[in-house]
């Protein structure tokens, strides 16, 4: 049944750009419908501002079923808000009461840097699955498909883990701005397959390698994981963790080097 | 009538079609592929697998997306699955039936020799995707497993949980991601293509907006790919994500491609009804769950007792009723008109009244819970988030939503565009689904065209150029496009007036659904005609954008899509209008059956119309492509 939410006092971030200071902007919405989505309210908000010949609220958002991975924000403190499992774009306003304060920020993470007001520019994500985050296989000559058996509980938990979207929450989340679990859940449903044994070794190397340049450390908060919209498990670190320190000695790379 | 068209079909009997073409094509060698570069505008399924695939074989290849990253692309949001005629379920199924079921499903207005080639490689496809690591559902002995989808007999369907279009943009963005890494494809992200340049005759390449700056710049290239996707926002509320539009498509159009069969819209039956005014898009759920929900509406109208007070025998399972050998898996517009029937009729539920019933209940007790959250799990998931009601104690609500546009640029055999180097991909073409696309077909096409139909076809273009020069960005033509995207821009900026592009979207698109929507009437369409351009005047004078045109401004970005809507709204109403039966997805109220099915007219319209641009956006010229079939027999398709 629909209820209407009176009162409520959002506190966004608005900041001009990357290299100016930003602060909040209080604004009220009196009445809002518990039926609407988050991004659907500030859809409302938005088009009031540019009534008011304001400009708009930037936000990253498309798909808005939760797969797309553009939405970004931080609400109350939290990545995508207050519900579990659910991307910003799939919160609905009935997660909140009337009279609510809520605050509204984009990522911080010093990896993220933001653009304008809640965007940030996540393309540090696109830097690690370049540097290996596939598996080679060139357009044709391709096997057929089931001469490669995989077994269901292998292609399950592969899965799983290739259910990232992508949305860096789980840096939000975490209070050293690690991008482990995104690098995790990648180089662990690649290298579960046995189409991603051959570069098993060299993917998690390089890429954790990269990984590295841009991010913070992981100190095992588990933030990410409570934050991550697909409720991907930390036991993806583990993995990515151990493929890492094999990759040391069977590259020998730093070996050789000391 | 005209026949300027050329579709460049391949000699020899169907089945051979594609072998001959493969057999003659000009080749650029190893050595000479470098010296081309070829555009690729979208990162979708489509744009992402081209771009990776040419940058393999050594063309130089720049990339553009609208968005952050190449993996955003709407491609990803598809859910239930995508189909190949692998037959490893021995059901009888093989690329004829594939071939055949696609034509039938597309009532028998696609062009026979592209549907063909599309269940060719469609075996390529899946084995591709399985090398690259996508994790296809598999069987306890680790073989891959399928579902059923609309439309068909056989089970050929290959999925991904729920989220199959997810897990092949993902395999197609990684091969992207791996050739960004090594240097062979530029990427342009948060790039908008903003106009296509066309120099004597040739697609030259195209001016972008950088969305963080503002910046226009120009891009020249050998051949130019748009993969830009289809024009389902034209109805502002779809299944689509926000950003999708038809700019990139329509500006082309402009520019003189042929726009094909734009009354080609699918409406997808199973969408959650909409809330509230405000809405900003419906959300789909996969016609997958059509296998196990059994759809009906209670058979009294205005019966509003709760879901399980009403007793058996007082609803109507309305498609297992009319459709007894395809029930529930009714293709998509014949389960949407159905739906549209039962709710016209007082029969529809939920608070507005305005959804039908897709219930799990009987599912449940067959299957377990346990079963049944595997299958469908996280889309019941995100039903209950949007809703917030259990569709495991309590049925779904569903009705009909846009989510698919058949119609798009017109493309030859070779997907080339009527200007010459320019070629559409995926869901900006019209090609392989005529009048309507069967459930899984879409990530198949998108396959099928960027993997192993582009990097084909568009060398037979290439070679005529090698070693000749083409036009840069000096070439004066590039600065001209550029100062009309920056007036146009401007345009937009200094008009001042109250309203917001999103208000003008959501007035257009209430004219569309209204009148071009799932069912369509002269007196309507005509109507149509009259409102969209009144409305377009009031844009022009009434449009407020604030904010400048320097720098990032997503309310200028809607601007410019919704304007394209625009003109593209007029050209969907004047091509349904001219289209004097009813076929697929374009369901003229003038011609059906007495039981209010589809009725086409083979005689007069076994065509693809293709609409040539003239400066006035309510006076385009129509263009004739007769689809000639060879293989196939008219029939009135029939799903009893």
């Amino acid at each position: 049944m629909t209820n209407t939410l009176k009162d409520l006092t959002l506190k966004v971030w608005r900041q001009d750009g990357p290299n100016t200071s930003g602060s909040f902007e209080t604004h009220t919405i009196e009445e809002i419908s518990d039926e609407a989505s988050f991004l659907e309210m500030i859809d409302i908000l938005n088009e009031r501002l540019i009534e008011d010949g304001k400009e708009a609220i930037v936000f990253d958002h498309d798909c808005r079923e939760g797969i797309c991975g553009t939405c970004s924000l931080m609400i109350n403190g939290q990545a995508h808000g207050p519900e579990r499992g659910t991307a910003t774009c799939q919160l609905h306003m009935r997660k909140f009461s009337s009279g609510d304060t809520i605050v509204i920020e984009p990522w911080r993470a010093s990896a993220f840097p933001i653009i304008r007001d809640l965007m940030v520019d996540r393309s540090s994500f696109d830097r690690i699955v370049e540097s290996g985050g596939y598996i080679t296989a060139a357009t044709g000559g391709a096997p057929d498909a089931n001469l490669i058996p995989v077994p269901k509980p292998v292609s399950d938990a592969a899965m799983d883990a290739a259910q990232c979207i992508g949305c860096g929450a789980c840096v939000a989340a975490c209070p050293n701005g690690a991008a482990n679990l995104f690098t995790a859940a990648k180089i662990t449903h690649l290298n579960l397959l046995p189409q991603g044994q051959a570069e098993r070794y060299s993917r998690a190397e390089d890429m954790v390698e990269t990984m590295d340049s841009y991010f913070g450390s992981c100190t095992n908060h588990g933030e990410c994981e409570a934050a991550c919209p697909k409720e991907i498990s930390i036991d993806v670190i583990a993995l990515m963790n151990a493929d890492y320190r094999k990759a040391k000695v069977q590259n020998r790379k730093q070996l050789s080097r000391t | 009538m005209s026949s300027i068209l050329d579709s460049k079909t391949p000699e020899g009997p169907l089945a051979d079609k594609w072998q001959n073409f493969k057999a003659n094509e000009k080749l650029v060698n190893p050595a000479n592929k470098r010296k081309f570069k070829v555009i690729v505008v979208g990162t979708g399924l489509a744009g992402a697998s081209a771009a990776a695939t040419l940058a393999e074989l050594g063309y130089q290849v720049d990339a553009f997306t609208f968005h952050d990253s190449p993996r955003r692309a709407h491609s990803i949001a598809a859910q239930g699955g995508i189909n190949a005629a692998k037959n490893y379920r021995g059901d009888g199924d093989s690329v004829h039936r594939l071939f055949y079921d696609t034509i039938k499903g597309g009532d028998f207005r696609s062009r026979e020799s592209n549907v063909h080639r599309l269940a060719e490689v469609s075996v390529n496809i899946i084995d591709q995707m399985v090398a690259q690591g996508v994790p296809f559902a598999r069987e306890y002995g680790g073989m891959l497993d399928n579902r059923s989808f609309g439309g068909a007999q056989v089970s050929r369907t290959f999925y991904a949980r729920g989220q199959t279009g997810q897990q092949l943009l993902l395999g197609a963005y990684q091969q992207l991601a791996r050739q960004i890494g090594q240097g062979g494809v530029r990427l342009f992200n948060r790039s908008e293509l903003v106009d296509v340049v066309v120099i004597e005759g040739r697609a030259a390449g195209i001016v972008v907006r950088d969305l963080m700056t503002g910046e226009l710049s120009s891009h020249s290239a050998h051949a130019v790919v748009l993969a830009t996707g289809g024009y389902g926002n034209a109805f502002f509320l779809s299944t689509n994500a926000m950003a999708c539009n038809v700019t990139a498509a329509w500006r082309a159009h402009k520019r003189g491609a042929f726009f094909a069969n734009p009354c080609y819209t699918q409406i997808h039956p199973t969408c959650i009804p909409q809330s509230d005014d405000f809405q900003s898009k419906l959300t789909l759920m996969s016609e997958s769950l059509r296998n196990d929900g059994r759809v009906w509406v209670p058979k009294v109208a205005g019966d509003n007792r709760e879901p399980h007070l009403i007793p058996e025998d007082e609803r109507d399972y309305y498609l297992e009723r009319l459709y007894p050998s395809f029930g529930n898996l009714a293709p998509r517009d014949i389960s949407s008109r159905a739906a549209k029937r039962a709710v016209d009729a007082g029969q529809g539920v939920g608070p507005k009244q305005n959804g039908v019933y897709l219930d799990f209940g009987e599912a449940v007790g067959r299957l377990g819970r346990d079963t049944v959250a595997e299958r469908y799990g996280n889309l019941f998931d995100m039903y209950e988030r949007i809703t917030g009601e259990n569709p495991y104690d309590v049925p779904m609500r569903i009705y009909p939503a846009s989510h698919y546009t058949m119609g798009g640029l017109w493309v030859d055999y070779e997907l080339m565009t009527t200007i010459p180097g320019l070629y559409a991909a995926g869901e900006a073409n019209f090609s392989d689904h005529g009048a309507n696309r069967l459930g899984a077909s879409a990530l198949m096409q998108g396959l099928s065209d960027g993997y192993f139909v582009l990097p084909y076809t568009i060398s037979n273009y290439l070679s005529e150029w090698l070693n000749k020069s083409v036009p840069d960005t000096s070439h004066p033509e590039f600065a001209k496009v550029e100062n009309e995207a920056r007036d146009r821009y401007n345009r937009f900026a200094s008009v001042g007036g109250t309203r917001s592009p999103d208000w003008f979207h959501r007035e257009l698109g209430k004219i569309i659904w209204d009148y071009c929507g799932m069912e369509r009437t002269e007196a309507g369409l005509e109507k149509a005609l009259g409102e969209i351009p009144a409305l377009y005047e009031e844009f022009k004078k009434d449009l407020r954008v604030t904010g400048g045109t320097d720098g990032l401004n997503q309310t200028l970005e809607k601007a410019g899509r919704v304007e394209d809507f625009f003109e593209l709204g007029m050209l969907m109403c004047r091509d349904a209008l001219d289209r004097k039966e009813s076929c697929g997805g374009h369901f003229r109220a003038e011609y059906q059956t007495a039981e209010g099915e589809a009725l086409r007219d083979d005689d007069n319209f076994a065509h693809v119309a293709a609409w040539e641009n003239t400066g006035d956006p309510m006076e385009p010229n129509r263009h004739v492509e007769d689809l000639v079939y060879e293989e196939v027999h008219f029939q009135t398709r029939s799903y009893k």
